[in-house]
């Protein structure tokens, strides 16, 4: 720290202001979905708001506590963190006690902890530790590579323990990646498969009947049409053949396009193989339902169409604070954690979600401002870290209420219940903050 | 090294357009599209399911034989209910506080939040009442239904009733509901699709006290009941009711049919019961007492009960002989009382006089004809042979299977089988001799009333009939069932019959200015006297109406069955009755309490 400026001027209040905005509005919310004529008192802690209020204590001391740390720790300690996590994340394989289907939490009397929360800050760490290394560029293989491994080994961990949602929150990484210098094409492609795997199932059962009674399958006119535009593509450069430069173009187009092409059909067809033989029936089913291609209201497709009419019913201003009913009479599963976004749009209408959803923005756009003035390589990308993280996570959790991404229960930052979950994301963020607080003097 | 901070913008960009699609989406689900808060209003909307009005049913001159009258029930949804007076409220339907709880339980048995029946049919007095102060149960609610009323107080077994649905058929079938209505026998039943039409619902908005406050969005999502289909009967009900009066004081049954159509024109069980009085609150009670009544009032015997075909049977057993070329029509047999025994008559008879003085031995000569037409040298197998061929022409005459009456309780009755035999003698170990009572219309053979009408249809249309119903056809619904017997065969049987009813055993079944033809028939009955059988068809030629008249044990066939069987058919051709010592000799006659006149 420079002589002269204390600890209180130089961290950012208003980052912890819109934190704090966030974990206020989750617990009232938490209140309102669990609010009953019995249970009135916020202090009962036999409820989850009850207990939630200990978790935001308990958040805050930890807050303090990460900002009054020696900010040398967290950059040295970046591998060290990072190996320990993953050696709990083996543990609670091994140890840990199944709830709800996924075997990753460690269970201490009444106290509950999942390591896969903070799992993500440690990962965050040592990636953003990796790449601020000196010598380090992300467009060497090798780099790619390491960068990879440090964020699978996570992921692969948590899938094993059957938490296909908190897994999928590794690949969120991408965005760091893509800042540190990793082509755009990665994200092009990644847009693109999620393109071809939405298109590859919905056509999956379809054929289509051409003249002369010629009936084909959907999938194999998708083929066809990804083959056409590749040589549509391709036309433009033929043109140009007397430019020499043109054909060497031509060449590289060609190949680009071919390889793309080889890598679509066998994608689409493996899309199916990894659909039927990979995932699990409730993932399937989920899919399905998001996609509309077998609809089932009362299985799979219930939390996410009671969410629906929850939000739905708002209308433009809500129906008033404690006021929901489909939230009070538990039509909403899950409605204080994975849920929460139902009781926002149902109490507070479409101008509550529009207040939540634009906090989150200027949440995530101040986060990328923040992480673009450090000087410290390793600070910018720890910031990108949290960013991708948040984003993910808000993206994925509203996107389920709403019927935009499948259900893949992972908790909405801030606001849901639970203790890990508020513990992990506050650490993340008040690391950063406190990284922040130091932007001035180091340039690593 | 190119600069990579302005790659933030891309990832700010990435974030924004995320949010912007969520808006949008948002913006879409809670603003414009408004079917979840339809879903949601559920707590504050409520559904009133609109009955519709069950179709009549008339009979085939358009008189009505059902129609509605107006009920009210009482219907309890216990997710509603909350502190009542409860003694207040016992009052006002009259019902004790015990069976206030127990009524209560049993709705909460079947739903919390469905409604159910609560106290069934209130009158309009109790009605009146309870909907002042209604305001006060919550969680109760009224529905307006409709019950049967039958202006006629006739045919009860073949109109059927309605009970309230079984939690079974609920399980089953998603239309119905707790406290719902449905035919449960008769017309009501095999009808029951055409006559309940469709529920409508109407929804409306209700306040904090369960209060009906408005009609919700003006009535944009009620939907209007459709009445359930009239049916047309081929039932006249008139003849109907004079069949009923015939039968009274007399088991048994009469069956009337149109020949040409298959219209069944009366169908009278004896004893029968007021269908009224299965309306309504008083139906479980009565339902019991029909149901304990010694005479089986509600055991329809026009469908279900069966009884040997006696002498009548040996129409069908001429007409296949002939057929077969087994005899001819000038075969004469001697009347040898060793074979079987026979009453006097004079002898040989060819066919015509054996179908005028019913000789049995005849009838035992001509069924061994037909079983014995020397196609095998072994005994047994020729008559295995000739049995087969036997039983595929009594088939097509419609017995030993259900005709398939458009009610849905009709037995078969039973002709052998070749089986049947085979089990109890073995096989090829019988012969004419061990089956020979079946040629004289005893033995194992068993008919319903309903079969042997059907019989006097063949007859009357000289070799066919249309599927009998009570329910009025397309022409081209009518299926037409022939059997494989020469329309010459028949005339000599209609000649016959005719002598029967002129000169013959039927001489009560004569009709002024009418040509009858009939065959009565003596049915032996191992639990007591004999039932009194008759068939007839009239007029000779082109025949308006075949009847089959069964008296239980009252003896022989032509002194209660033609009787009766006559005055049906001068009523129906010529819509009165002429000759009123018989009708009061007819009504006064009394089988159950043992009264009647024996001449």
């Amino acid at each position: 720290m420079r002589k002269g400026i204390s600890l209180i001027d130089s961290i950012d209040w208003g980052i912890i202001v819109i934190y704090l905005v966030l974990v206020l509005m989750g617990w009232a919310n938490i209140y309102a979905a669990v609010y009953s004529e019995e249970h009135q008192s916020i202090f009962d802690f036999s409820q989850s708001y009850g207990k939630q209020l200990i978790w935001i204590l308990t958040a805050i001391v930890i807050a303090i506590a990460v900002l009054a740390t020696d900010r040398q720790f967290f950059v040295a300690f970046g591998f060290p963190i990072y190996v320990l996590m993953m050696l709990a994340l083996v543990a609670v394989l091994i140890f840990g006690k199944e709830i709800g289907g996924s075997k990753s939490w460690f269970v201490f009397g009444a106290f509950s902890f999942q390591p896969a929360e903070f799992a993500k800050f440690a990962t965050c760490m040592a990636v953003a530790k990796y790449l601020s290394l000196l010598n380090i560029k992300i467009s060497n293989l090798k780099t790619k590579l390491v960068c990879m491994t440090l964020i699978a080994i996570p992921l692969g961990l948590i899938l094993l323990q059957g938490d296909a949602g908190s897994a999928l929150v590794y690949l969120s990484f991408v965005f760091l990646m893509y800042r540190e210098g990793l082509s755009g094409n990665f994200l092009l492609a990644g847009l693109f498969a999620i393109i071809l795997f939405i298109v590859t199932l919905v056509l999956q059962d379809t054929t289509i009947n051409l003249p002369f009674e010629i009936v084909v399958s959907g999938k194999s006119v998708l083929v066809t049409v990804l083959a056409l535009i590749s040589s549509l593509i391709l036309i433009p450069f033929i043109k140009n053949r007397s430019n020499r430069g043109g054909f060497t173009m031509l060449r590289d187009v060609s190949v680009v396009v071919v390889i793309t092409l080889i890598l679509s059909v066998s994608f689409i067809y493996s899309v199916d193989y990894v659909f039927d033989e990979v995932l699990s029936d409730h993932q399937r089913s989920r899919i399905n339902e998001l996609l509309a291609i077998k609809s089932d209201p009362k299985g799979a497709g219930y939390n996410v169409n009671q969410s629906k009419i929850a939000i739905g019913s708002g209308g433009m201003f809500g129906k008033g604070y404690l006021q929901g009913t489909q939230t009070k009479f538990d039509f909403v599963p899950e409605q204080s954690t994975d849920f929460i976004f139902c009781t926002v749009g149902e109490e507070w209408g479409f101008l509550g979600s529009f207040v939540v959803i634009s906090l989150f923005i200027t949440f995530l756009i101040k986060i990328i401002l923040m992480a673009e003035r450090q000087r410290s390589a390793f600070s910018r990308i720890f910031g990108y870290g949290l960013a991708s993280i948040i984003f993910f996570h808000v993206a994925v959790n509203i996107g389920m209420t709403i019927g935009l991404a499948p259900v893949i229960g992972i908790p909405l930052p801030f606001f849901s219940y639970g203790g890990s979950s508020l513990w992990g994301f506050t650490i993340l963020l008040f690391v950063f903050i406190k990284l922040d607080a130091y932007r001035l003097d180091s340039f690593r | 090294m190119q600069d990579l901070s302005s790659r933030k913008e891309i990832v700010i960009l990435i974030f924004i357009t995320v949010g912007i699609i969520f808006l949008i989406r948002l913006f879409y689900i809670q603003v414009i599209d408004d079917s979840y808060k339809l879903s949601a209003e559920n707590n504050v909307l409520r559904y009133v399911t609109e009955y519709p009005a069950r179709g009549l049913v008339y009979d085939r001159n358009g008189k009505v034989m059902v129609y509605n009258q107006p009920a009210y029930d009482l219907m309890v949804i216990p997710k509603h209910v909350k502190t009542l007076d409860t003694l207040d409220f016992c009052n006002l339907i009259d019902i004790t506080k015990d069976e206030f709880l127990v009524k209560l339980k049993k709705a909460k048995r079947y739903s919390y939040y469905k409604p159910s029946i609560f106290q069934e049919q209130l009158n309009s007095e109790t009605y009146a009442a309870l909907q002042e102060k209604m305001y006060k149960f919550d969680g109760f609610l009224v529905y307006n239904r409709s019950l049967r009323k039958y202006p006629y107080n006739a045919a009860a077994s073949l109109l059927g009733y309605i009970n309230e649905v079984s939690g079974r058929i609920i399980e089953k079938d998603s239309y119905y509901s707790s406290g719902d209505y449905i035919g449960a026998s008769g017309v009501e039943k095999s009808y029951e699709k055409e006559l309940r039409g469709k529920k409508g619902v109407k929804v409306f908005m209700v306040d904090v006290f369960n209060r009906v406050k408005s009609s919700f969005r003006e009535g944009a999502h009620d939907t209007l009941p459709e009445p359930g289909t009239n049916l047309k009967s081929t039932i006249d009900i008139e003849l109907q009711q004079l069949g009923e009066k015939l039968m009274k004081n007399k088991r048994g049954s009469l069956v009337a049919i149109e020949p040409s159509t298959g219209e069944i024109l009366a169908m009278v069980t004896s004893p029968t019961y007021d269908p009224n009085l299965l309306v309504g609150r008083v139906r479980s009670e009565n339902y019991l007492k029909l149901q304990r009544d010694t005479l089986v009032p509600l055991f329809n015997r026009a469908l279900m009960a069966q009884y040997p075909p006696g002498s009548i049977f040996k129409l069908v057993q001429a007409l296949i002989a002939l057929q077969e070329k087994a005899i001819t029509p000038q075969t004469m047999f001697t009347c040898n009382k060793r074979l079987v025994n026979c009453h006097n008559h004079p002898y040989p008879l060819d066919v015509f006089g054996s179908i005028q003085h019913s000789c049995n031995p005849y009838y035992y000569m001509v069924f061994k004809r037909i079983l014995n037409q020397g196609k095998s040298s072994n005994i047994f197998i020729d008559t295995e042979i000739g049995f087969a061929k036997w039983r595929e022409h009594i088939g097509n005459f419609g017995l030993g299977q259900r005709l398939g009456v458009d009610i849905l309780s009709e037995q078969r009755g039973n002709i052998p089988t070749i089986e049947y035999y085979d089990k109890i003698y073995g096989r090829r170990h019988w012969k004419f001799e061990t089956v020979y009572s079946l040629g004289i219309g005893q033995g194992e053979i068993l008919v319903v009333p309903l079969q042997m009408a059907n019989l006097a249809a063949i007859f009357a249309n000289r070799g066919y009939y249309i599927t009998p119903h009570v329910i009025k056809k397309n022409n081209s619904d009518m299926d037409i069932h022939y059997t494989k017997i020469e329309e010459k065969y028949f005339n000599l049987v209609a000649d016959a019959m005719a002598e029967v009813v002129m000169r013959g055993t039927a001489r009560r079944a004569q009709v002024d200015s009418i040509t009858v033809c009939g065959k009565t028939g003596t049915a032996e009955n191992p639990h007591g006297e004999d039932h009194s059988v008759f068939i007839a068809f009239a007029p000779k030629y082109n025949p308006q109406i075949a009847v089959s008249v069964y008296v239980e044990n009252s003896g022989f066939g032509g002194t209660w069955a033609a009787p009766i069987a006559s005055l049906i058919i001068e009523k129906y051709l010529t819509r009165r009755l002429s000759n009123q010592a018989k009708l009061n000799r007819i009504l006064e006659a009394d089988f159950i309490h043992k009264t009647a006149e024996p001449n």
